[in-house]
């Protein structure tokens, strides 16, 4: 290990690795990757379920499957790995300070950072979740991890908060290792999840989603005994009289995930309190020079495939950095119009090459929907879509002659037709 | 036998125990819990008051005075975290502008030093996010904050390493007195012996004072809802924000904690038991109340809610006598607020007063009353952290990453006093767990360690002690 390196990759799950390679590729060489679990590939080592790459490989592959496609591209590579190594902070200037058994606590420098530390699970206690605190109140990546990683069986008998892609894979996972799922709830009127995970980890193993619920109270002194869910109303309010209870040992709470940025934010890098990831350019530059953010530590994905495609995006836009190819930025911001929660990047440089391929989600269901990118009154772009749900990530690609020759911000909006 | 018996684990217990083993004499403590710091001590506002807002001439004036004056010396002595951060006691109404003089006068009869009355706008250079509805304030400049559960298991253990013994699971069921030996039984059949009992059990201590055949002790329970808040806002309020007290008592906080989260709490709510569940009621009124004192608190930033049980005495007053029907039990009874503030200056008083009229006290000369400082390894120079691990390279290498904690520091809590037996246990003596993820990413480690140093099958890894196995078998 050296004390200084051209790119710093923070993270080695399936974002830094692809921004690693990425970065080699686009000719920048002098790379180390800083790890803390002890080996790569971050969260997709415990998902161990297919459906991974269909978009990349045009295969399904598990995610020690789709992770070892990428280990081995940076290992053909000879890429300097650090694992078990913790990164503690970060700061402008690009020191970045880590550690681990063998060297301690030490600092590195870097010419550009890479961020790509990914996110956590929302726990029960952000919910404010009444009632006792026993042991069977796991979040379902951690349940994940016990079944799949450390071989254990978290409990029997399950209720499940959140029909996010992780929980609904957990009422699957959970059933086939012989528990019994009673429920999913799901506090909005729709699931956040994948369609095709519902119909694969609910529909066939008949267990019921019921929307527009929540779980009002935990029971159980040492070990959950149970749940009380209630409907909800038009405010995500409990409505009383409509107290269902269900015994069970086990409650997963797959409640939303976090992009992780302590370290983004140690460094003085401005997050969108939108995303709760960096604001970025659609280089995924951050605000802070030569600091690049991809996967989901920038934005939650849906699907790794699109992680991938982040990320070597970033990864070549950091050795461009390195290389010295920069000039002035000319900057217009895009504007989260109508029924719009979210667009990434959020700033746009004109003088920027290439076309731009805006990722944003939408704050409800919609039918027969247009998609609109406008500057002004200027319609950029116009794009119809049968549905658009918040739990699938949208996708709409900006022509270069149109970001350059905008004249003030763009904004994107999402309408009904009638 | 033992000279003395110390009954109840809770921060009164532990800082009485250590008091104890300045002296030659052999004691021990006996905890009903799988753990020492499982009642109010481990559930509280962590405030170390002034002493304004206790009635002239009670015991918890006179000890909150001195408590608070001893608090940082002690708390430093042991490796805890302490905050001089003052306290503000923060008036909406005429009527409160009033009160806040008499509780001025109040302080300034119980010995208190340092408080000024503040305008609306010196208010709000303190404190930026203070409501537009406040008028002005009480600034107790002595008010700090303290890690409650920090302050009670260092003090326990340092007591161990001089010298102490610990019995937990040892539930108090039975005390017999002959020949002026107490004989003390737990539930499950053990017994310890000893010439001193000194009565430190919280809510059951007027149980205790009622085994004895002394039924002048009354302990009731007053339940306690709060929210905690991630480090990230840990800077939203630096003080400790009160609103003006009234006759239902000093009502809801916002303040700083030691390890800089934001607190806010408690509800108030008389209970029979010591039932901890939190309630959505509970939790609403906390949060309307906290919005009345504050602008924009940054709720979305919640990590967890909890409850404590305040255990009052039918007096209304700190109960630190020898009990009238039976020579040689101490009581330390009806210690709600500030009892946590005055823990050093009551276990003094118990132990120089109280024992001494029993049991000739002589100096230990081989106390050691200081925790080792590399205690939270967070805290440490760059240069220290790096001996230590080269010396144990597990320092290396961190567990929980939300609040850093090495593997290091969650083996040495499993092994040293007093020895974490669980995920909890580990989680109250280093913070693995008590960080923004809450848990989700460490537990697996934490409890892996756990059966590693304990040599115990994973599956017999506890949060809580028995009946609360993390998991339930094995997986396909
Ligand atoms: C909501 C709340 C907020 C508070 N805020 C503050 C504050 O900000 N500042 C402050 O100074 N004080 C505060 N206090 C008060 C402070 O927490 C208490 O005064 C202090 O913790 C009391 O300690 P203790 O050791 O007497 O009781 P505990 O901590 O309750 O310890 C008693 C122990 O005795 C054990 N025990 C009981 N019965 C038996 C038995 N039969 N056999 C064996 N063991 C037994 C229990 O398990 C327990 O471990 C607050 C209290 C509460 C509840």
């Amino acid at each position: 290990m050296k004390n200084a390196y051209d790119i710093v990759i923070i993270g080695g799950g399936p974002a830094g690795l692809a921004a690693a390679i990425a970065a080699y590729d686009a000719g920048v060489k002098d790379i180390l990757i800083l790890e803390r679990e002890d080996r790569l590939g971050g969260i997709l080592n415990q998902c161990i379920h297919n459906g991974f790459g269909l978009t990349r490989f045009k295969e399904s592959l598990s995610g020690p499957e789709y992770a070892a496609r990428f280990i081995d591209e940076v290992e053909k590579r000879a890429i300097e790995v650090l694992t078990q190594t913790t990164v503690l902070s970060l700061t402008k200037d690009k020191t970045v300070t880590a550690i681990n058994t063998e060297y301690g606590v030490f600092t590195v420098q870097a010419k550009a950072v890479v961020l790509a530390m990914g996110c956590r699970e929302r726990s029960r206690g952000a919910l404010n979740v009444a009632g006792s605190r026993p042991a069977g109140v796991y979040s379902a990546g951690t349940a994940q991890k016990y079944v799949n990683i450390k071989g254990y069986l978290p409990g029997k008998s399950v209720v499940i908060l959140g029909s996010g892609d992780i929980g609904l894979i957990m009422a699957r996972r959970m059933t086939l290792e012989g528990a019994k799922v009673h429920a999913v709830c799901e506090i909005m009127p729709y699931s956040s999840g994948l369609k095709r995970n519902i119909a694969q980890c609910l529909d066939d193993f008949d267990i019921p989603l019921y929307l527009n619920h929540t779980i009002t109270k935990i029971e159980g002194d040492k070990r959950v005994t149970g749940v009380v869910v209630s409907k909800v109303d038009e405010n995500r309010k409990p409505i009383k009289g409509t107290e269902m209870h269900f015994d069970c040992d086990t409650v997963l709470f797959s409640v939303g995930l976090i992009p992780e940025n302590e370290l983004t934010k140690s460094a003085g890098i401005d997050l969108s309190p939108r995303t709760r990831g960096a604001v970025v350019y659609q280089n995924r530059e951050t605000l802070v020079d030569g600091v690049f953010a991809c996967g989901n530590v920038l934005q939650v994905h849906d699907l790794v495939d699109f992680v991938s495609e982040e990320s070597e995006l970033a990864g070549v836009s950091a050795a461009k950095y390195v290389l010295g190819e920069r000039e002035e930025k000319d900057v217009i911001d895009v504007v989260n119009g109508k029924n719009v929660s979210y667009v990434i990047p959020q700033k746009l440089d004109k003088k920027a090459s290439g076309n731009v391929k805006l990722f944003f989600r939408a704050t409800g269901t919609f039918r027969n929907c247009v998609i609109t990118a406008k500057c002004g009154d200027t319609v950029l772009l116009q794009r119809k879509k049968q549905i658009v749900v918040p739990g699938e990530m949208e996708t709409l690609l900006l022509a270069q002659a149109k970001i350059a020759a905008a004249q003030g911000n763009i904004e994107i909006t999402l309408e009904e037709q009638a | 036998m033992f000279d003395v018996i110390v009954i109840g684990g809770g921060v009164i217990g532990g800082a009485v125990l250590r008091e104890l083993t300045k002296y030659k004499i052999s004691v021990c403590m006996l905890e009903k819990e799988n753990d020492v710091c499982m009642g109010q001590s481990k559930a509280n506002s962590g405030i170390v008051h002034a002493g304004f807002d206790a009635a002239e001439g009670s015991l918890k004036a006179k000890f909150n005075v001195a408590g608070n004056k001893m608090m940082p010396a002690y708390a430093e002595e042991l490796g805890v975290k302490y905050v001089n951060n003052g306290s503000l006691v923060v008036a909406f109404s005429q009527e409160d502008l009033k009160t806040l003089q008499v509780l001025k006068a109040r302080g300034e009869t119980n010995g208190v030093t340092d408080m000024e009355i503040i305008s609306k706008e010196e208010l709000r250079a303190l404190e930026p996010h203070i409501s537009e509805n406040a008028l002005g304030a009480l600034h107790a400049k002595t008010g700090g904050i303290v890690c409650p559960y920090g302050l009670t298991i260092a003090a326990i253990g340092n007591a161990m390493d001089n010298g102490a013994k610990l019995y937990t699971d040892f539930e108090v069921v039975d005390m017999q007195k002959q020949d002026g030996v107490f004989t003390l039984t737990a539930k499950d059949g053990r017994t310890e012996q000893a010439k001193l009992v000194i009565n430190c059990a919280g809510l059951g201590s007027g149980k205790i004072a009622a085994l004895a055949g002394d039924s002048d002790i009354v302990v009731k329970g007053r339940r306690g809802e709060y929210i905690l808040l991630d480090r990230e806002s840990g800077d939203f309020v630096s003080h400790t924000l009160f609103f003006t007290p009234t006759q239902k008592g000093k009502g809801i906080l916002v303040t700083q904690t030691a390890d800089n989260n934001i607190l806010l709490g408690p509800t108030s709510e008389e209970v029979e038991t010591g039932n901890t569940d939190t309630t959505a009621d509970g939790l609403a009124f906390v949060i309307q109340k906290v919005n009345a004192m504050v602008n924009n608190p940054p709720l979305y930033n919640t990590i967890t809610s909890f409850t404590g049980v305040r255990a009052y005495s039918t007096r209304h007053d700190f109960i630190l006598e020898e009990s009238k029907h039976v020579a040689g039990l101490l009581h330390c009874a009806g210690i709600e607020s500030p009892g946590l503030t005055s823990a050093p200056a009551i276990a003094k008083y118990v132990v120089e007063e109280l024992v001494s009229k029993h049991i000739d006290l002589q100096k230990n000369e081989n106390f050691q009353g200081k925790r080792k400082a590399e205690y939270f390894f967070k805290q440490l120079s760059v240069e220290e952290q790096n001996a230590l691990i080269r010396k144990d390279p597990s320092y290396g290498r961190i567990v929980c990453r939300c609040e850093q904690i090495t593997e290091g520091e969650i083996v040495r809590a499993i092994r040293e006093n007093p020895p974490a037996k669980n995920i909890d246990a580990v989680k109250r003596r280093t913070r693995a767990g008590m960080g923004r993820c809450q848990g989700g990413f460490c537990q697996p480690f934490v409890a892996e360690l756990i059966a590693k140093q304990q040599g115990i099958p994973f599956e017999q890894v506890t949060k809580n002690g028995k009946g609360s196995e993390i998991v339930v078998g094995v997986s396909k």
